[in-house]
């Protein structure tokens, strides 16, 4: 088992940057989720470490080793792909004993180890078959096996929960995070799903255009996304966001948004005198967002959408912004076309500044970084 | 009151109608495999009559007095069994190399990168445009300064690669998903062991029509072997035909059982292959 760190590391094709000055370390028996939308680079980064890419500057290591010149073969990490990449000419043996065969591994111990393998997935009863007579949770399964089988130092998966229903989405997720518990082994994981990533990584890494937005726990990103990439793209339905410049009126800092002024609490005023902002972002989770008689904002109800056990509530702004509130299904739900004064719960307020669109703090911390999140708050 | 009436009858006309429309299928279908089939049934026919039953009006569709001692001759006196020899030593080379030349040159254009590939492919694709006919002087007069001429390397030689071969392969290998390149590489595959045990395998079906074209188009050529041979020794099996055909002019019916005889190693290998020549066929016609 080994740590992965990615010291600077630039890759570019032509004049395409896939990634590009990526920093991270990815920690000894760690589950690291890489998320980000299509073509962020997270992908590519994970081919970097597998050794399918080579980083057009900067280091990869793993555990001691800067693997840089190191062949794809010869860096002991084992990879799980979304399409499974089953060999579709050989039974579910003879994929599971692939590695082993191509190691040498004496023919004893290869089958010992495949049956290990097997038995631990439940692929027993079907390691005669090939893959085409497998459903798509039996080749991942499969898949997995053949990952397993020959103890790498660290597990490479890319999307591999992708081609599954929705259902076993779910079941496979939890059999996943089992095995990585009881391997006690270094996992990077790529996906496009955030509930993927909320769920399963000790830590999320952000990427978006081939930069490392944000790493930390998926709690910690939840309520303090660092700018306004990862605020919008973390939390279904997203955060709701007003833009505005910063008023003063009365001694009092506010933001100017259509015909109103939002007042702000007095920590989120403090903020802003200590950058000196001139323009902000405003930002609200939809559950901490009330519908009511006495807020600042008025809107009309546009959709109400009842998911069963949660309602969502979609506004419209006077000047046509959508804005959604998420309401507890056992609240009485308000009439299409009603008009609704909207209230934003001040402790979970998130500041932005609508330059930069970085985060900006108001509890005088520093915001959360790729560099500034240490191995023991990784762990908690 | 109208929904429900009329829906049993329907059901009965439109099955009628489907087995109507087999009925039509099938009667059109064995029509089709009687024209093709017709002329294999009357050339074995014809090849165990007697030469003035063969002239007969009306003809004899049926032999009921086979005389089989045209084969003998056919296969003696005609010497079928020395182009016969010929035509598979030229054959199994010419296959052979095709198919090898083929894979490697196929292999490069899907899973290498290489300056100017897509050019060299267009070139490759070019070479299919010019017919044999064009090149075959210039074929002729290099052969001969090689010193090419009445030799098995002659015959086969300028048929050892071929465009078509490359392109079809390489649309098969493009099927490969890259994933299991990628996962071969992890696991210490390079490209000589990915491509012959992984894409090879996969493309088996292409790489078996691919043999089955070349082995046709090897045996059944005619104006090459007859131009570049001189002497019984080194022809093949057409031009021994052509030559049976002048030496029995009245003896038909040997000239038709050395006909059946150089046909029946093609008709073996399309029973034996045909499965695969079809699949070969249709391959990336149809999603799947």
């Amino acid at each position: 088992m080994a740590r992965v760190v990615f010291d600077h590391v630039t890759k570019r094709f032509g004049d395409v940057v896939a990634v590009d000055d990526m920093s991270l370390e990815v920690f000894d028996q760690e589950f690291l989720v890489l998320l980000g939308p299509s073509g962020c680079g997270k992908s590519t980064a994970l081919r970097m470490v597998a050794g399918l890419e080579d980083p057009t500057e900067g280091t990869i290591t793993i555990g001691d080793r800067v693997v840089n010149d190191v062949e794809a073969k010869d860096r002991d990490i084992a990879m799980v792909f979304q399409t499974y990449a089953l060999y579709p000419h050989m039974s579910v043996r003879k994929n599971i004993e692939f590695p082993l065969r191509t190691r040498k591994v004496a023919p004893d111990q290869r089958t010992s180890l495949v049956m290990e393998a097997a038995e631990s997935l439940g692929l027993e009863k079907l390691l005669d078959r090939k893959p085409a007579q497998l459903s798509g949770g039996q080749r991942q399964r499969v898949a997995l096996a053949r990952a397993i089988v020959r103890r790498p130092q660290a597990f490479l998966m890319d999307e591999p929960l992708s081609n599954l229903d929705a259902k076993l989405r779910v079941q496979t997720r939890a059999e996943l995070i089992e095995l990585q518990r009881e391997l006690a082994t270094t996992v990077i994981y790529v996906t496009h799903d955030q509930v993927e990533a909320m769920t399963m990584g000790n830590r999320i890494a952000i990427m978006a255009d081939g930069l490392l937005h944000q790493v930390g726990p998926p709690q910690a990103v939840y309520e303090k996304p660092a700018n306004l990439f990862v605020a919008r793209f973390i939390g279904n339905p997203p955060m709701q966001m007003v833009a505005g410049p910063v008023v003063r009126i009365d001694g009092q800092l506010g933001v100017a948004v259509e015909h109103t002024v939002l007042p702000l609490p007095p920590e989120h005023q403090a903020a802003i005198e200590r950058t000196g902002v001139q323009s902000v972002v405003i930002g609200v989770r939809p559950e901490h967002l009330q519908l009511g008689s006495d807020g600042v904002l008025p809107a009309t109800v546009s959709v109400v959408e009842s998911l069963g056990h949660e309602r969502h509530v979609i506004c419209r702004l006077d000047d046509e912004q959508m804005v959604i509130s998420r309401q507890p299904s056992d609240q009485p739900a308000p009439g299409e076309g009603s008009m609704v004064r909207l209230v934003a719960d001040p402790a979970h307020l998130h500041l932005y500044d609508a330059e930069t669109e970085r985060r900006i703090e108001t509890d005088g911390l520093p915001p959360i970084t790729p560099r500034s999140f240490p191995a023991d708050k990784a762990r908690q | 009151m109208r929904a429900s009436g009329p829906a049993p009858p329907k059901a009965g006309k439109s099955k009628a109608r489907r087995v109507i429309g087999k009925v039509v299928r099938y009667g059109l279908l064995t029509l089709l495999a009687a024209v093709v089939l017709f002329p294999l049934y009357i050339t074995v026919v014809n090849s165990l009559l007697r030469p003035d039953q063969i002239a007969a009006r009306p003809p004899k569709f049926f032999p009921f007095d086979p005389q089989w001692d045209a084969y003998s001759r056919a296969w003696d006196g005609g010497h079928m069994s020395r182009y016969l020899v010929n035509s598979v030593i030229v054959t199994v080379a010419i296959t052979a190399g095709q198919v090898v030349t083929a894979i490697l040159a196929a292999y490069a254009f899907a899973f290498l990168e290489f300056p100017l590939k897509r050019t060299l492919f267009a070139v490759f694709l070019a070479t299919l445009m010019v017919p044999f006919e064009v090149t075959i002087i210039t074929n002729l007069t290099t052969a001969r300064n090689l010193g090419l001429l009445n030799s098995y390397a002659g015959l086969a030689v300028p048929f050892l690669a071929t465009g078509f071969g490359a392109f079809l392969l390489r649309q098969a290998f493009l099927q490969v998903p890259s994933d299991l390149q990628d996962a071969a590489a992890l696991d210490g595959y390079g490209h000589w062991r990915f491509l012959a045990r992984v894409a090879v395998p996969l493309a088996r079906p292409t790489v078996a029509a691919l043999s089955v074209f070349a082995f046709l188009g090897a045996w059944n050529q005619y104006l090459w072997p007859l131009l570049i041979t001189e002497d019984d020794e080194y022809r093949t099996v057409q031009i021994g035909l052509e030559q049976l055909s002048r030496t029995s002019i009245d003896q038909l019916n040997v000239t038709f059982a050395g006909v059946v005889i150089a046909a029946l190693p093609l008709v073996i290998l399309l029973l034996v292959f045909q499965k695969q020549l079809v699949r070969g066929l249709t391959a990336g016609a149809v999603k799947g």
